[in-house]
């Protein structure tokens, strides 16, 4: 084979695995994609029933209780943007760092009783580190500026300020 | 006394002097080959051992400052404490943003000094080149060290007492994933070098790449065994049975792998063949960048959020402008020269050379699906502030079709000869592997009812069997008498043995993944002295008893294993609470018998009210996960074995004479 064959096998075979990668890439992108929403978003405007979707926010002091079923224990629990609370079920054992009035993700789909069911519930990594979406969503809600020091006690911020 | 002349002091010193030296070793040598001055460029390995004896005096001086607790230097203050284990002393000295910068320039000096002594045999202007390039590099770094990232620095008061580590870094694994993971990012510094000092020298010719590829086999091996290490370490300390998050702290560990896989082959077809010479070149210098950028951009916290850069906008522009002067510039270098190198070498479309190209093409693919998923929620959240992740769905969806379609290629390549192969003897080799694979994914299929995974295990066991039909035919066994087989065995070169082991461990990694995802686990919460039945073995808890450890406290269940009425083992799973922290830390109970994992994590216990106290836990079986990292080390084996083929440690007779003539 000449050189010049030889190279435009090279070229035609990069192209086709390249447009065949784009393919996967979009293909996946189209049912893969997980967006983050607060409580108060998902509320306002919920998603297509379903859909996998990451929740953050700050976990309601004292709201967090177990179910029981088979001895498995279901972990009950919600997050709140200080606008509006939503009810998150998971089955699992929280994390280390799951703690009421701090932030976690929750990640999961909302079904037709507003509840949450997480497959996977995330906490922040140590004292001092908030997710940052969860930061960028208490901003957008007003309830917290980061600048100001650290967040406030989640007790505080009772979800009854959710605009009737 | 040691702390005494170890000061900080000494140390923030002999970082400064590092920086120089590795500065000289960049400059002085390039001016000797451009005045074509021997003693300037023969200046260059007396540099580079300089800069390194520097470095290290600086790492034992923070090393000592920790040990001693010397609470006055800002960085021990705040990620040590006294009552903190010693092997952590030493090891938490990388496990923050400081200390790991020192470390990364630290293994970039070792690599600088082990080149200039295994370099000998290399034409003196080249290899002044390839050391001033390294020298260049650290310079950057040790600079960036000194002037945003001092670890040295003095806080006035001391305290008594430091701030302590996260207590999830307390680990072993952890202890050594960083410098081993290090090790492989800044190895592909050298094959780096090398690529710039061969632009430089505008020739690129099988001699190069004979000397590149032990030291591209020796940063691939060490970055494998460091992306099996913190595999390992996330399968055992997160406690949550995961083994990869896809998230770009690792996806920036997969990137360098996955086009050094590439370069290694590529290097191959160069020094064989004298072809894909520029292609190598390109590979060698985006493996370091893609090294670089991994790393420092994860580490500085712009990857996994853009506003993290904002932070320390000092850091982040420094990051950036060491980038782009590194890699930018060895791209320029390579626009300007690259067109003047031509490959000699021609081959037919199936061939070695054909089948590596493909190889290559597929790599590269599956390393910009991985960079796309990466890049692309940052991306998203700077044009329209939406956030959203991409996660294991998206990068199954897109990397298993161009996997299998690799692993398919991956046991045919070696099979074929060089420059032109023959159809009929590849199919005549591989016919036997290729129909006993067919059963096996068949079987598995009729097991698993999924197409992938069968396809992933029929096809890994297609790689090992090519690669025993291949070593079957090398050794000529049943064609002639076993002594003359044997005698062939020892005679096949390592290299042989390291591709073999290298693919085999490949296939083990993927039967590994296959195997986790027909994992079962089972989560309760039940009072002491109750089996829990899962996998066929029954589990127990019979006890939970709090201890005093090291600087935390831990509860501890104690879990006794049955099969059929015979005890297996006893797991002990446990959770401890360190106090300074305020912080648990799952410490999981893992049961291995090679071929699957009995895993325990204890969960908090909230009921403990009740007049029988219950206690959460989930139990998990991982059929084959020891495979996936066990795959892993004998991958990196595979490259620790092609070090010692004897091409590579006596020169060659036609590289001896260029020797001459230099």
């Amino acid at each position: 084979m000449k050189r010049k064959t030889k190279r435009l096998w090279i070229i035609l075979g990069s192209m086709a695995s390249f447009a065949i990668a784009i393919v996967l890439i979009l293909s996946a992108f189209s049912s893969n994609l997980v967006y983050f929403k607060a409580p108060s978003q998902l509320i306002n405007h919920p998603t297509v029933k379903g859909t996998t979707i990451r929740l953050g926010g700050m976990v309601l002091a004292n709201s967090l209780h177990y179910s029981h079923k088979d001895q498995t224990p279901t972990a009950q629990f919600q997050v709140t943007d200080g606008q509006a609370a939503i009810e998150v079920h998971y089955t699992g054992i929280l994390p280390d760092l799951f703690r009421e009035g701090q932030s976690v993700i929750a990640i999961g789909t909302l079904d037709k009783n507003n509840i949450f069911t997480a497959s996977e519930v995330l906490a922040k990594h140590d004292e001092t580190y908030m997710p940052k979406e969860v930061a960028d969503a208490l901003r957008k809600s007003g309830k917290w500026d980061p600048k100001y020091g650290p967040p406030p006690d989640a007790a505080t911020w009772d979800h009854m300020t959710q605009p009737k | 006394m040691i702390s005494k002349i170890l000061s900080p002091e000494f140390g923030h010193f002999t970082l400064a002097l590092a920086c120089c030296l590795a500065g000289a070793q960049f400059i002085v040598p390039l001016m000797g080959a451009k005045v074509k001055n021997n003693r300037l460029m023969a200046l260059a390995s007396p540099l580079a051992w300089g800069q390194f004896m520097a470095l290290t005096l600086a790492f034992a001086c923070l090393i000592t400052a920790a040990v001693t607790d010397d609470f006055s230097v800002l960085n021990i203050l705040q990620n040590s404490a006294a009552d903190k284990p010693l092997l952590y002393k030493i090891t938490g000295v990388w496990g923050n943003h400081e200390g790991s910068i020192l470390l990364w320039a630290f293994i970039l000096a070792l690599f600088g000094a082990i080149v200039s002594a295994y370099s000998h045999h290399l034409p003196l202007s080249l290899r002044a080149k390839v050391i001033a390039i390294m020298g260049g590099s650290a310079a950057g770094f040790e600079l960036f060290c000194l002037t945003t990232s001092n670890p040295f620095l003095r806080v006035w008061p001391a305290p008594l007492d430091g701030q302590g580590m996260n207590p999830l870094l307390q680990d072993p694994g952890l202890a050594f994933h960083p410098p081993i993971l290090y090790m492989g990012y800044v190895g592909f510094a050298v094959p780096f070098a090398f690529a710039v000092a061969a632009l430089l020298e505008g020739k690129v010719d099988a001699a190069w790449g004979r000397w590149v590829r032990p030291w591209t086999v020796l940063a691939w091996a060490l970055l494998t065994c460091g992306i099996a290490l913190g595999s390992w370490w996330s399968y055992y300390v997160l406690g949550w049975g995961g083994y990869w998050f896809w998230d770009p702290v690792e996806n920036a560990s997969l990137l360098p792998w996955l086009t050094g896989t590439a370069l290694l082959h590529s290097a191959l077809v160069v020094e064989k063949r004298e072809a894909l010479k520029i292609w190598t070149i390109l590979l060698a210098i985006g493996t370091f960048s893609l090294s670089l950028s991994g790393t420092f951009l994860v580490r500085s916290g712009i990857l996994n959020s853009v506003h993290a850069f904002a932070s320390d906008p000092a850091r982040g522009v420094f990051i950036l402008l060491l980038l782009a002067a590194i890699s930018g510039g060895a791209l320029l270098l390579f626009a300007w020269r690259a067109p003047n190198l031509t490959s000699t070498g021609i081959f037919t479309f199936f061939s070695r050379e054909g089948s590596i190209v493909l190889n290559n093409i597929l790599l590269c693919t599956m390393a910009a699906v991985v960079l796309t998923g990466t890049l692309y929620p940052p991306f998203v959240q700077l044009i329209n502030g939406q956030t959203l992740s991409v996660g294991k769905p998206f990068f199954d969806n897109a990397l298993i079709p161009i996997a299998l379609f690799l692993f398919l290629v991956m046991a045919i390549g070696p099979v074929i000869a060089f420059k032109k192969g023959n159809i009929q003897q590849t199919f005549k080799t591989l016919s036997i592997a290729a129909g006993l694979s067919i059963i096996c994914t068949i079987i598995a299929f009729i097991y698993l009812h999924q197409i992938f995974p069968s396809l992933a295990t029929g096809l890994s066991i297609w790689v090992i069997l090519s690669a025993c039909s291949d070593f079957i035919r090398h050794i000529a066994f049943f064609k002639t008498s076993l002594g003359n087989s044997v005698k062939r065995m020892i005679g096949l070169p390592r290299a042989f043995y390291a591709s073999y082991l290298a693919h085999i461990g490949v296939a083990i990694t993927i039967l590994g993944i296959v195997g986790m995802a027909a994992s079962q686990q089972k989560i309760v919460e039940v009072p002491i002295n109750t089996t829990i039945h899962l996998a066929g073995y029954d589990w127990t808890l019979t006890n939970i008893e709090d201890r005093q450890g090291a600087n935390f406290i831990a509860t501890e269940a104690v879990i006794k294993i049955s099969k059929n009425g015979k005890v297996v083992t006893w797991m002990f799973p446990a959770r401890h609470y360190f106090d300074r922290q305020k912080q648990v830390v799952t410490d999981v109970a893992i049961h291995t018998n090679f071929i699957s994992d009995l895993y325990a994590v204890l969960g908090d216990s909230k009921n403990s009210t009740q007049s029988t106290p219950l206690f959460v836990l989930r139990l998990h079986y991982n059929p084959l996960a020891p495979w996936i990292w066990m795959g892993g080390f004998i991958m990196a084996i595979g490259g620790f074995i092609t070090l010692t083929d004897r091409r590579f440690r006596i020169g060659t007779p036609a590289q001896r004479k260029k020797v001459k003539e230099a």
